[in-house]
């Protein structure tokens, strides 16, 4: 029996409870400079000078760079893959050091200084002359007329407007006796909260500009430093250990490019640059604000014949990411539900004087969902029907096959989840029971569903590589490009190796850290995709690695490789099954041998031209105190189908992770900005309301196992999903309980209690 | 690592304060889960420091001989909280320090440093005004006592004198004897937060447990300073037990507190909770202490 | 000159003198003097349990602790939980087995408070070890493995304490 769909233990797990395991700050020699960045202190306008003169005078200080020094090249920091379309391209708008400062906390200047309180200190006495610009927060307001302008391509800040037509919603509208619903859904700024802050560190080595860095792109970074610098991508070096989380804030090239270049002008010192947490929260990416306004025109016996979706996503000061995120949430709502007749969507991105936006978690769908999933409650509510039974009635169809991508709805996975998760809730009777509470307390219970793409294709290249090397006792170095970053990555490929090749689990040694300069290319961890897609690499490279094993023991066994096979560790002839070898004899004599020396090893890459549908849903049960103007989650279940599980402990734990997310962007999470002067409010770990042990339930994952057709190992996404329908599912709880309909997330005390003193219920 | 211009470490009250007293500029650093963090922000940066964290005879919880509860300042929250003393005659002072933080926050934090540097969040303060409690301050000058309300002078300000250092907080025995207390902390998270609103009451009950002989309320964040709401307490003083009483009391706890609006939250809405954990403390005091509602 | 002090303490079971730069916090001292990177740096304003560590049995957020304030005092930090001949303890064993790791960040600073709690030597409802636990933040795994790894080994160790009284 294989170790694929074995709950095996996390490669990494001993070193990671031991503090072994080694991440960025612990690699960093301690004679490193440190570099802290001068930060813009008005959110919008013009640098007109610096003075650094007191700066200067800090005891310890190195150097200090200004806006006036860096050079003049634009550079995109999306983790996405390189496109030979210029068209295709991602927004350059960033120098490393901006004169046109675009937010509030943007990289004015940069200390260099021997260690922290010096630089501290320096960074603190350089004096920043501004010219001040009006600035504007709201991406709404940004897109009228006479809204301050942020860049100088991008007419009334709107980055870009996607938008498409399914049939002829103005002639679909005529249909008589249609109920319309129309309401507008409001998402927050989040951010991403991985206990390791962005980290990065560079120096100076064999004519290369080197940098150790907390990311999951390592790969990308390269090619953003080398067009940061305007230096050749080889004369660069990314390297990444382990790191402390991720969650798409480290899928962008964040203070990479700056900490190159600050070791390139002292000479290729060792340089450091260590976040803080402060700047983790407003100066890295955070989750796009999304609001949306939904109409559907709906049949009363609830069959959904038209939808009208407008999205405004706010992007922030810079592009990053850009448009990716809202225009993935536009073709969710697309297909999610149907629409007898037609839908209709349009989705911008503008740009606002806050905080870059990014990817996270979820890429537009948790917006989405949010929106969504609200949405078809409120439309039940409405039509004073069951909500699930709206659900059924409308939800994409088994069969439905998505013209661009080609992705193929083969299963019921909606309704398995579903019905799983109905379950284990109990659904029925507690909505029923729940009905009666018309007390101060009353408890409700909700649920959502998402549907979420795998990997990127066909918008951008999905490609992965992958190398093996045989050692002399028959055990395999296992090498990708694709990142662990805490998601169990490492362990998944390692079953995978071992299963292809019939070797004890610990016979792969995966080899968890990346450097460009040694491993193979890929292009990391993100769109829930290395699973999928560096399956593909596994497999094809295993075979390749097995084929040459199997030609090597022909040469020794002098036997057809048609009738040799690999097994347990042994070569064997597959007529009797009788072991021929081992695969240590086997490795040790091919390396050693006087006839025929060869380092059996293996490399290849996958193109991917393929994606799929990833389901599933959440349902909640909440108890709202409504005095107390709060939400109590009391049990919350997730129901995933992303296909076969690789290693099902590890999958439920990647929800359990998910779950946890969306219950904060359901009930706690949320930047906040100070509206007379852009400054960020709350962008530390006490005000900012993470959730904690004593803010969950218990959160329980469960899954339906649907052959995933199109994947190697019939695998499709799951880093992502569990924290899409989370959200939904609780804000539906608390209509059930309350009947007041809250369009905006988080459910905080702060709007509960404005809404329950609307609805006269305090 | 910290900007601090220079440490001076005290092993005694005498050296604390002939450390303040050749130091004039430096400021006092118990736990130091306050001052280390305004460090860092740049607020104090740069300072220098007196840590009085070192003087172990600052800690733990005595009764007097007049039978008033003594807590010394350097005691933790955690401390507090198992404190057989505290458990016996004001355990909702226990309990409230333990809605700080976080088990790691409540090891350092001293109730002490957390009184003593003004804000009107802290969790145990509201609770100690409710207790009417006393604060003992030693100087070059020797010993002086003030009512804990006195204490606090305004937002971030207390009434140390130069090179004072605050030296035991007192609860007398006429002001715990008999009286049971509940509080609220309502806050954004279970764990790791700061109060939204602070609610601490406390009752005596009559001897057949029908009346109310005294009542006490005090709230954090409620306005600038912790602060008590006397016109409530006097306005159920030897009311019956009941619900008509408790509403009483909710009511009129307006009429002393003054919250404000911040983006935290708004003026209104801290109105509201004060009302309604008004209505919840006295409500589990009364319960506590015998009486049925 | 930065102002030094000699510290005087046992970290890990071992005595060490040390001078300590005064401005140092403990988290300084232990990552940058001792190489104890298990310590690690979240926020370091004490509001995301990544540096946690024992000092005289009680846990403290290392990051807002003076290193000179260790003078005399007894810190122990993941690195010393190892057997004698390298073995996991069972603390350590069961956030392998219960999967309560992920990107292990937060890992070592929640297992110093599971020690903490175990070695109280009581049993503690799943809410109490919810609140027990609730100085540390993790945004990897809801907190549900790690809760399921604390409570298994507290319920192992208490089985084996009354099989022994037994």
């Amino acid at each position: 029996m294989g170790v694929i769909g074995q709950s095996v233990k996390r490669v990494d797990a001993p070193d990671k409870v031991t503090g072994r395991a080694k991440y960025t700050d612990d690699l960093a020699d301690r004679s490193a400079l440190i570099i802290k960045v001068v930060r813009s202190t008005i959110a919008h306008g013009y640098v007109k000078s610096i003075d650094t003169s007191e700066a200067e005078k800090v005891p310890g200080v190195v150097k200090i760079v200004t806006c006036f020094d860096v050079p003049d090249i634009p550079f995109p920091t999306a983790g996405h893959p390189w496109s030979t379309d210029p068209h295709h391209q991602d927004v350059a708008d960033r120098l490393l050091l901006n004169r046109h400062v675009r937010y509030y906390g943007d990289d004015v200047a940069a200390v260099i200084a021997k260690d922290e309180v010096a630089a501290v200190q320096a960074m603190r006495k350089v004096k920043v002359e501004y010219e001040e610009l009006p600035f504007v927060l709201d991406q709404l307001e940004a897109m009228k007329d006479g809204a301050p302008q942020l860049h100088e391509n991008f007419k009334n800040n709107i980055l870009a407007h996607t938008s498409y037509e399914d049939g002829n919603y103005e002639e679909a509208i005529k249909e008589p006796g249609l109920i319309v619903v129309d309401k507008w859904y409001d998402t927050p700024t989040v951010q991403h909260c991985h206990i390791e802050n962005h980290i990065c560190y560079a120096y100076m080595e064999a004519g290369k500009i080197n940098v150790v860095s907390s990311t999951q792109i390592p790969h990308i970074v390269r090619r953003i430093v080398g067009q940061a610098l305007g230096i050749d991508w080889g004369d660069v070096r990314i390297v990444k250990p382990y790191i402390g989380g991720g969650f798409g804030n480290k899928q962008d090239a964040l203070y990479e490019p700056l900490c190159a270049y600050l070791s390139t002008v002292v000479g290729g010192r060792l340089v450091k640059i260590d976040m803080t947490r402060e700047e983790t929260f407003t100066c890295n990416r955070v989750r796009h604000a999304i609001r949306y306004h939904i109409t559907t025109h709906v049949r009363p016996d609830g069959t959904f014949v038209a939808g009208r979706m407008e999205a405004f996503s706010n992007q922030g000061a810079y592009a990053s990411h850009g448009h990716g995120i809202c225009a993935k949430g536009a073709g969710a709502y697309r297909q999610l539900y149907r629409y007898r007749s037609a839908c209709k969507g349009d989705a911008y991105t503008i740009f606002t004087n806050t905080p870059a936006s990014g990817a996270m978690r979820g890429y537009g769908i948790p917006q989405m969902m949010f929106a969504m999933e609200s949405h078809v409650d409120d439309i039940a509510k409405r039509l004073n029907m069951p909500p699930l039974e709206l659900r059924k009635l409308n939800l994409m169809e088994v069969g439905y096959k998505d013209g661009f991508s080609k992705n193929e709805n083969y299963f019921d996975s909606f309704n398995q989840c579903i019905e799983k998760g109905m379950k284990y809730i109990d659904y029925e009777r507690k909505l029923k029971e729940f009905a009666n509470d018309k007390g101060p307390v009353r408890r409700g219970i909700g649920m959502a569903v998402f549907w979420y793409n795998t990997a990127v294709w066909p918008i951008s290249l999905e490609s992965s590589s992958c190398r093996m090397v045989l050692n002399q006792d028959g055990s395999v170095q296992l090498q990708l490009a694709e990142t662990e970053i805490g998601q169990g990555a490492d362990t998944a490929f390692s079953q995978m190796a071992a299963d292809e090749l019939s070797i004890p689990l610990e016979k792969v040694h995966i080899i968890s850290s990346q450097d460009t300069d040694v491993t193979p290319f890929g292009t990391g961890a993100y769109a829930s995709r290395q699973t999928y897609v560096g399956g593909f690499a596994v497999q094809q490279t295993a075979r390749l690695m097995k084929e040459r094993i199997l030609l090597a023991a022909h040469e020794l066994t002098r036997m057809s490789v048609h009738n040799l096979d690999l097994e347990d560790g042994y070569i064997i002839n597959i007529n009797n099954r009788r072991r021929l070898m081992s695969l240590k004899e086997l490795a040790t004599e091919a390396l050693y041998s006087f006839e025929h020396s060869q380092h059996i090893t293996a490399e290849s890459t996958y193109q991917v031209k393929s994606n799929a549908y990833s389901f599933g849903c959440s349902f909640a049960e909440v108890e709202v105190d409504i005095p107390l103007c709060k939400v109590k989650l009391i049990n919350m279940v997730n129901v995933h189908d992303c296909g076969r599980l690789i290693n099902p402990a590890l999958a439920a734990a990647q929800v359990h992770g998910g779950m946890s997310m969306a219950i904060g962007y359901g009930l706690s999470e949320q930047l906040l900005f100070d509206k007379k002067t852009g400054r960020p409010l709350n962008n530390n770990l006490l005000d900012y309301k993470l959730s904690t042990t004593m803010d969950h339930p218990h959160l329980e994952a469960q899954f339906v196992e649907n052959y995933e057709p199109t994947s190697a190992y019939g695998t499709k996404a799951l880093g992502e999903p569990p924290a899409t329908s989370g959200a939904p599912a609780i804000r539906n709880a608390v209509l059930n309980a309350t009947g007041v309909e809250i369009d905006s997330a988080p459910l905080t005390p702060h709007i509960l209690f404005e809404r329950f003193r609307k609805e006269g219920l305090i | 690592m910290y900007d601090i211009k220079a440490l001076y470490e005290a092993f005694s009250v005498e050296e604390a304060v002939s450390l303040m007293q050749k130091h004039p500029e430096a400021r006092i650093i118990a736990g130091g889960s306050d001052v280390l963090i305004k460090l860092r922000e740049g607020k104090l940066a740069g300072c220098e420091l007196v840590s009085i964290y070192t003087i172990d005879a600052l800690r733990g919880v005595k009764l007097d001989e007049d039978g008033a509860i003594r807590i010394l300042p350097l005691t933790s929250f955690s401390h507090i909280t198992k404190d057989p003393i505290i458990n016996e005659h004001i355990k909702v002072l226990g309990e409230a320090v333990d809605m700080v933080g976080g088990p790691q926050i409540r090891n350092i934090g001293t109730i002490g440093g957390n009184i003593s540097n003004g804000v009107t969040s802290a969790d145990s303060a509201s609770t100690l005004h409710a207790w009417d409690a006393i604060v003992e301050l030693t100087g070059p000058d020797g010993v002086r006592q003030l009512p804990i309300s006195e204490y606090y002078v305004s937002a971030g300000k207390v009434a140390l004198k130069p090179c004072e250092l605050l030296t035991a907080i007192l609860i007398r025995k006429q002001s715990y004897s008999g009286y049971k207390g509940h509080y609220i902390k309502y806050a954004m998270r279970n764990a790791m937060d700061i109060a939204t609103l602070g609610c601490s009451v406390n009752v005596k009950l009559s001897d057949d447990k029908k009346s109310v002989s005294d009542a006490r309320i005090a709230y954090g964040v409620a306005g600038p300073v912790p602060m008590r709401a006397k016109t409530a307490e006097e306005r159920i003083k030897n009311m019956p037990v009941s619900h008509e009483t408790v509403e009483l009391f909710a009511e009129a706890v307006e009429q002393d507190i003054n919250p404000r609006d911040s983006w935290r939250a708004s003026r209104d809405f801290r109105l509201h909770l004060a009302r309604e954990l008004a209505r919840r403390c006295l409500t589990e005091s009364i319960r506590l202490n015998g009486g049925e509602l | 000159m930065a102002q030094m002090k000699l510290v005087k303490c046992t970290i890990n079971g071992e005595y060490t003198e040390t001078m300590v730069d005064v401005r140092a916090s403990l988290t300084d001292m232990l990552r940058n003097d001792f190489r104890l990177t298990s310590v690690k740096k979240g926020c370091e304003v004490g509001e995301c349990g990544a540096c946690n560590v024992i000092i005289d049995g009680e846990c403290y957020n290392s990051c807002i602790y003076l290193a000179v304030w260790a003078d005399g005092k007894s810190i122990r930090t993941l690195e010393c939980l190892l057997g004698p001949n390298g073995e996991l303890s069972d603390i350590q064993q069961a956030f392998v087995d219960e999967a309560a790791v992920q990107c292990g960040f937060c890992t070592p600073g929640f297992i110093m408070s599971a020690v903490e709690i175990l070695e109280s030597g009581k049993r503690y409802t799943r809410d109490e070890l919810r609140k027990l636990l609730s100085g540390h933040l993790c945004r990897c795994t809801g907190y549900e493995n790690i809760l399921n790894a604390v409570e298994k080994t507290m319920n192992k160790r208490l089985e084996q304490k009354e099989q022994g009284e037994k």
